[in-house]
């Protein structure tokens, strides 16, 4: 037959095969590790070169663009790498899904140097960790700073950094921005009304009366829909009434952990605003609702973290002003004093082992955690980042000068927790619990003892992996 | 001749080859993996998966949430169905026969027609979405901004653990009723007109019209209404996840087996366990189907 020579038999079969072909080369284990980078011909390390960067190697950056956007990435860190290291040629890219993205890099052996491993689908910390993907950044921390070469990095940065971005006892994940929580309102809606921020809890419930009685807007919301945004000052209370050890309890699920008395005095407390003070419908608005209402003159004040004044600045009125308050004292005798914080560094960076250039991606951290980077960071997106002192002098936008101010204030005073990203399960069930708190559906004991109880159950469950802090 | 047909069984074969394979491969080998993997303590990224035999089972037995995502689920199986189909047969029955002649539809009924198939063209996270602004629980949500107006206090239509469930029921029946009047409608065209017009003539009202010759003669098609909206109750997931606060909340009052076996797959990565509720909710179905086969088996007999 003159007819072209692929019969339908050879057509099927090749097409069959061709999907074939592409799994079998999806799944291939990772490639042999690339020839390190440092073997071939190791640059010499220096105090302007700790890490002994190759000045010719290029540096591939992805950056999570999420709610502070690629911007500061491309206009202030990276200038500032390229304004030392001018041959080395910096690909910058940005993405909102950085698992799907990334994932098959690591898989094939071929990461990039930094990766800003932020937002709802970012990689598994613990996962990277554990294959041993994630590059020690104890050099860094022992790395003269950026700015002054008699200063190491680990001194520049919040203590908080170092144990949050630990894994397996190895540092290796870099939290860039402080997230710094307490209570935000209207500086200008308090002082309009003489309005004063409360220093007591008798004071914050006379401030809620007070509001109230002037029918000018409601005093308290939270996003309803989202109720660990209120299980935050909740824990923070009561780390405040009880010390540390009630959180690090909690963390590491010991038992009475959340029906210590601290707990109580705080869910009593907070259940009480939710009884009388709450903005009408808030059980059922999300945080954007609630926030809106705010920046609206409908509620004066809110539960959040620093990240809300760059997230609104849309609804924003140009007067309002943010302004953040600590918790109050509650009951006179409290374990840690007045402005204890709760803050927590996010927007995670981290570098791959396996890539081609560890060394020029832990020198782009070391210029990030520059004062001159950090600044302008904070400038640019209105928020603290955890370069201590890298906001003096700023022009900062209100809140974040709040925040900041705050955060100075707090000095050794700060506290975070970690169960809510280390059992998930445990999460749920607080969001839960707690919406439940507030609408009156469940007694502050029987909350507690209801969040006991499954923490009970996850530690028993030999299916879920244990963390200690 | 015998080589010929040969040819032509493998010709057709071929052409079967493809679509069993797909079959095969996508929807058999899945399943069957799935039984495998709920018996494993798999998290979604070790390549080696342990075994840990009925563990995930006997886990399931203990796990409230799970439990109460079962009960939602039966509460569904018998209200879906029920309110669906009373309200759809209402409106089949008054737009072909309830008009004043008897046989006729009432006056409008071809835009009305209409107007009760609109829900079913919108995807189901449009519908969840929708009804998410529609039951606001401030002055902007479509229902509670009335009667705020009338100085009722709102209704926390999915904030409000007691009332969230019955805001899901109600959203799935407003979904699914367009559908089943169309459907009865063409049941109901089938119904030879002289049956109608012979009652009439005997005397029978709307109301004997409906229940001595509308329902028995539509009984069939109730039935596969029936066992349709049934699978639907058990399998409902998209309405639930996009709609109520905490994909299934507040405090676990619309959960359903569907969202459990996602929450526990995709957000705690304990693909083994969720395996093991998908082998249950596979059980449940499957009980189902059973019965309600037998059931209409025997009822066909007795018609």
């Amino acid at each position: 037959m003159p007819t072209p020579h692929i019969s339908r038999r050879e057509l099927l079969r090749g097409a069959a095969l061709v999907p074939v072909a592409g799994a079998l080369a999806a799944c291939a284990t990772p490639a042999a590790k690339p020839a390190a980078s440092g073997s071939a011909a190791p640059v010499a390390t220096s105090a302007a070169n700790p890490f002994g960067v190759d000045g010719k190697k290029p540096l591939e950056v992805w950056i999570f663009d999420g709610g502070f956007g690629q911007d500061y990435a491309k206009n202030i860190h990276q200038p500032l790498f390229a304004a030392k290291y001018p041959e080395v040629a910096i690909k910058h890219n940005a993405t909102k899904e950085i698992t799907k993205v990334l994932q098959p890099r690591f898989a094939g052996g071929n990461p990039p140097e930094v990766i800003d491993n932020s937002g709802a689908n970012a990689m598994d910390f613990g996962a990277l960790a554990q294959d041993s993907q994630l590059q020690d950044l104890t050099p860094l921390l022992d790395a003269p700073s950026w700015d002054d070469p008699n200063v190491k990095v680990r001194d520049t940065i919040d203590q908080a950094v170092i144990d949050l971005g630990t894994y397996d006892g190895t540092f290796s994940v870099l939290g860039y921005v402080n997230y710094i929580f307490g209570i935000w309102y209207s500086q200008k809606a308090f002082r309009d009304n003489g309005w004063e921020p409360p220093k007591t809890w008798d004071e914050f419930l006379k401030l809620c009366e007070t509001i109230k009685k002037s029918g000018k807007m409601a005093p308290f919301t939270y996003a309803g829909k989202f109720p660990q945004y209120l299980y935050e000052p909740l824990l923070t209370m009561a780390a405040k009434i009880g010390g540390n050890e009630v959180l690090v309890n909690i963390d590491n699920l010991e038992d009475g952990a959340w029906t210590s008395e601290a707990m109580k005095t705080s869910a009593t407390a907070w259940a009480e605003i939710g009884a009388k003070y709450l903005l009408e419908g808030t059980p059922g608005l999300d945080h954007v609702q609630t926030q809106t209402a705010q920046n609206k003159y409908k509620v004066a004040m809110l539960p959040s973290g620093s990240w809300l004044e760059n997230e609104q600045k849309t609804t924003t009125p140009a007067d309002f002003e943010y302004g953040m308050f600590p918790i109050p004292d509650i009951t006179g005798s409290d374990a840690m004093p007045y402005g204890t914080l709760h803050s927590q560094p996010s927007e995670n960076f981290i570098v791959p082992s396996r890539s081609a250039n560890p060394q020029g991606g832990m020198e782009y951290l070391r210029a990030m955690l520059s004062k001159k980077a950090a600044g302008d960071f904070s400038e640019l997106v209105k928020t603290v980042s955890v370069v201590k002192g890298a906001g003096d002098g700023r022009q900062l936008s209100p809140g974040a000068a709040s925040a900041t101010k705050a955060f100075a204030d707090a000095g050794q005073n700060v506290v975070y927790y970690r169960w809510q990203t280390w059992y998930a399960q445990l999460k749920d069930e607080a969001v839960a619990a707690t919406g439940e708190l507030m609408t009156g559906g469940l007694k502050p004991e029987a909350y507690l003892e209801r969040l006991q109880k499954k923490a009970d159950d996850i530690k028993k469950d030999s299916s879920v992996k244990k963390y200690k802090r | 001749m015998l080589f010929n047909r040969y040819r032509r069984g493998l010709f057709i074969t071929s052409f079967l080859a493809a679509p069993v394979i797909l079959y095969l491969v996508y929807v058999i080998s899945p399943y069957a993996q799935a039984f495998y993997i709920a018996m494993t303590d798999w998290r979604g990224v070790t390549a080696t998966p342990a075994f840990v035999g009925l563990d995930n089972f006997v886990r399931l037995f203990g796990d409230d949430i799970f439990w109460k995502a079962v009960t939602h689920n039966a509460a569904l199986l018998v209200l879906l169905p029920l309110s669906t189909i009373v309200i759809a047969l209402f409106f089949a029955f008054l737009l072909n026969v309830g008009g004043a002649q008897g046989v006729t539809g009432i006056r409008g009924s071809k835009f009305y027609r209409v107007v009760f198939f609109f829900p079913q063209v919108l995807a189901v996270a449009v519908v969840a979405v929708l009804f998410q602004q529609v039951f606001r629980p401030d002055g902007s949500g479509m229902l509670n901004g009335p009667l705020m107006a009338l100085g009722i206090k709102p209704i926390g239509f999915l904030s409000d653990p007691d009332v969230a469930f019955w805001s899901v029921l109600g959203v799935m029946v407003w979904q699914a009723v367009g559908f089943y009047v169309v459907l009865f409608s063409a049941g109901l065209a089938s119904i030879p007109r002289d049956m109608f017009e012979a009652a009439q003539i005997d005397g029978a009202g709307r109301l004997s019209l409906f229940f001595r010759i509308t329902l028995p003669l539509l009984w069939d098609t109730l039935q596969v209404a029936w066992v349709y909206l049934g699978i639907l109750a058990l399998d409902v997931f998209a309405i639930v996840w996009v709609m109520t606060d905490q994909h299934g909340g507040p405090d676990w009052s619309t959960t359903v087996m569907a969202a459990e076996i996602y929450r526990n797959a995709f957000q705690y990565f304990r693909f083994g366990y969720a395996s093991a509720l998908g082998v249950m909710m596979f059980v449940f179905i499957v009980g189902f189907s059973v019965l309600s086969l037998r059931l209409s088996r025997r009822e066909r007999i007795e018609y």
